[in-house]
């Protein structure tokens, strides 16, 4: 029998990994309140409460020692990326229901921490916006800024939802002049311009969340938390994808770097495509996996209805996880290639 | 010629233990697709109920005369031209209806759950008990397609009933959730059927385990009486 990976190779355990993914989540966090308010931390709050919660009544009824694998911070971590990808002034059920499907649903129903064939927190995403897919697409406007017991009325129903608070994402705006295809414009950074959406290198504001979502993942991978594999080959698989579309129309497809920059992509790279559950365990898996997200993240993007494409991609490269395993195995030592396969 | 215990069995068989839904799992394809709301979903239920019955009635009386080779081709034959009456039927009754369900009503001739009664009891047993056999294989159809759908229907848009005046002319549908009930599409979708059917089938899961362990626990006795000792019967 082949033994299945992933083998053990260090001192990592559960606990301390998902301490640290929590730690590289900070600089982002702290970035991302900066530019909407507090009710990210808000969201965050809420989420990892609801994660607790439902963890512990499902370790529960599972007969399974709650205080120790509530300790693993597995949960907390699902919370935040939930937090994270939701927009921040989504209405408390909204954030509640999406936790409630990746902890019950997509991580106890099928067998806990380490046997989930799907991304929790993704499948979390996928789930509302299915759902919910006007909730899911209201993201702040540019430069709103709303005290914060307003922003906690909007989160908490009290007060009613306000079409004006919301706009159009840069990958909004860029995806509906694809559409209508009514560009006046050379290129859609000009566009984005006269929306006031663009920044320095990609959408103002945006840019330097997923600037700091970047930094925390080098550091995820200077701890050892993470390989480089699958945040490089989703990198460049974007990029390359991007860079195609853009030099044969500048025009209708914005430039890889913003691609790079916007949406869920950082947060997709460093912290989703490289979970150690649903993804590949194989360096060369990782790689594939890595590759075919970005890619699916992009097509879906730009020519999918959805806002982002982040949690499809990876999604459905999660189904493929097991069978890219299958056949990236690297051979085994002592042996000849054609030998270990068997 | 039947008696009393063979029918409780037929019974039990159709509606729980042999639940085509939720046990042998068969005929899912109207099963999902059907159940996004009651009144859909009970209506196909009835429709693939009466053919059940009359099927099984009719192989049951014609059992010894079909060659035992070419038995499924007839079968197929006498399921397919009951079900032409019961389109013809819905189709003159209930026309709305009829244009909803669509392709679903001819299709149960292609349902398993069709085939396999009358393959695996009606071709055996008289046509009494094939009646009954079809009657509560029926019923189980019935109940779980209709709790399936109510269950889609209120989660998915906090109603019941909806398009009940298509069967009864005048009724409304009840709002059961407050009106500002956001709604939530995934149970109304394809995968809220698969996802709501798992849950279905877990929970007789877990019920028939539970009564199986009530069982086992009423047959030796409690624990607790011999460890006290006080009691000097032995059994």
């Amino acid at each position: 029998m082949m033994l299945s990976s992933p083998h053990l190779r260090e001192a990592n355990s559960v606990p301390r990994i998902m301490r640290l993914v929590c730690v590289a989540l900070l600089p982002g966090i702290a970035v991302y309140t900066a530019l909407i308010g507090p009710a990210v931390l808000t969201q965050i709050f809420l989420a990892s409460v609801a994660a607790l919660f439902f963890e512990a009544a499902m370790l529960k009824m599972r007969a399974l020692p709650v205080r120790r694998f509530l300790g693993d911070h597995s949960a907390l971590v699902t919370a935040w990326l939930i937090a994270l990808t939701f927009p921040p002034l989504s209405p408390w059920w909204l954030t509640v229901t999406g936790v409630f499907f990746a902890i019950v649903v997509a991580k106890h129903l099928y067998g806990g921490l380490g046997q989930n064939p799907f991304n929790p927190a993704m499948v979390a995403f996928a789930v509302c916006i299915i759902a919910f897919p006007a909730l899911m697409s209201q993201w702040p406007a540019q430069g709103l800024t709303l005290p914060f017991e307003q922003q906690l009325e909007i989160v908490f129903g009290f007060s009613p939802r306000i079409d004006a608070l919301t706009a159009a994402t840069p990958l909004d705006a860029i995806k509906t002049a694809l559409k209508t295809n009514a560009l006046r414009v050379d290129n859609i950074q000009e566009l984005l311009r006269s929306q006031n959406l663009y920044g320095t290198f990609a959408g103002r504001g945006w840019e330097w969340v997923t600037m700091t979502y970047l930094c925390g993942g080098a550091f995820l991978l200077l701890m050892g938390v993470i390989t480089w594999h699958a945040p490089f080959a989703f990198v460049t698989s974007m990029a390359a994808a991007a860079a195609i579309c853009w030099l044969i129309d500048p025009s209708r497809f914005s430039d890889p770097l913003f691609h790079l920059f916007s949406g869920g992509s950082m947060l997709g790279a460093f912290f989703i495509a490289t979970d150690p559950v649903s993804g590949c365990s194989t360096p060369r898996g990782r790689l594939i996996f890595g590759c075919g997200a970005g890619l699916l993240a992009y097509l879906i993007r730009v020519f999918g209805v959805f806002p982002d494409g982040i949690a499809f991609a990876v999604l459905i490269m999660n189904i493929c996880a097991p069978l890219i395993d299958h056949y990236t195995q690297p051979t085994v030592f002592g042996l000849r290639a054609r030998e270990s396969d068997t | 010629m039947m008696n009393k215990d063979t029918f409780k069995t037929i019974a039990a068989d159709g509606l729980w233990r042999q639940n085509t839904g939720l046990v042998q799992i068969l005929g899912l394809c109207p099963l999902l697709a059907i159940s996004v709301n009651t009144v859909n979903a009970v209506m196909l239920a009835l429709a693939t109920l009466i053919v059940i019955v009359m099927s099984n009635v009719a192989i049951a009386l014609l059992r010894r005369l079909i060659p035992h080779e070419i038995r499924i081709p007839v079968f197929i034959l006498v399921v397919a031209s009951l079900v032409t009456v019961v389109d013809l039927l819905f189709n003159a009754w209930f026309n709305e209806l009829y244009v909803i369900l669509g392709i679903f009503i001819p299709l149960i001739v292609t349902n398993c759950v069709v085939l396999a009664r009358v393959e695996a009891f009606a071709s055996k047993n008289p046509p009494l008990a094939s009646a009954f056999d079809g009657i509560f294989m029926g019923l189980g159809v019935l109940w779980t397609l209709a709790l399936l759908g109510v269950l889609r229907e209120l989660i998915g848009n906090g109603v019941l009933l909806s398009g009940i005046d298509m069967v009864m002319p005048g009724a409304h549908a009840l709002q059961i959730l407050p009106e500002d009930y956001p709604g939530f599409l995934l149970a109304a979708l394809p995968p809220g059927a698969f996802i709501m059917l798992g849950c279905l089938i877990a929970g007789k899961n877990w019920l028939s385990e539970r009564g199986k362990r009530k069982a086992k626990e009423r047959q030796t006795p409690p624990v607790s009486r011999r460890a006290t000792g006080e009691s000097p019967v032995t059994s």
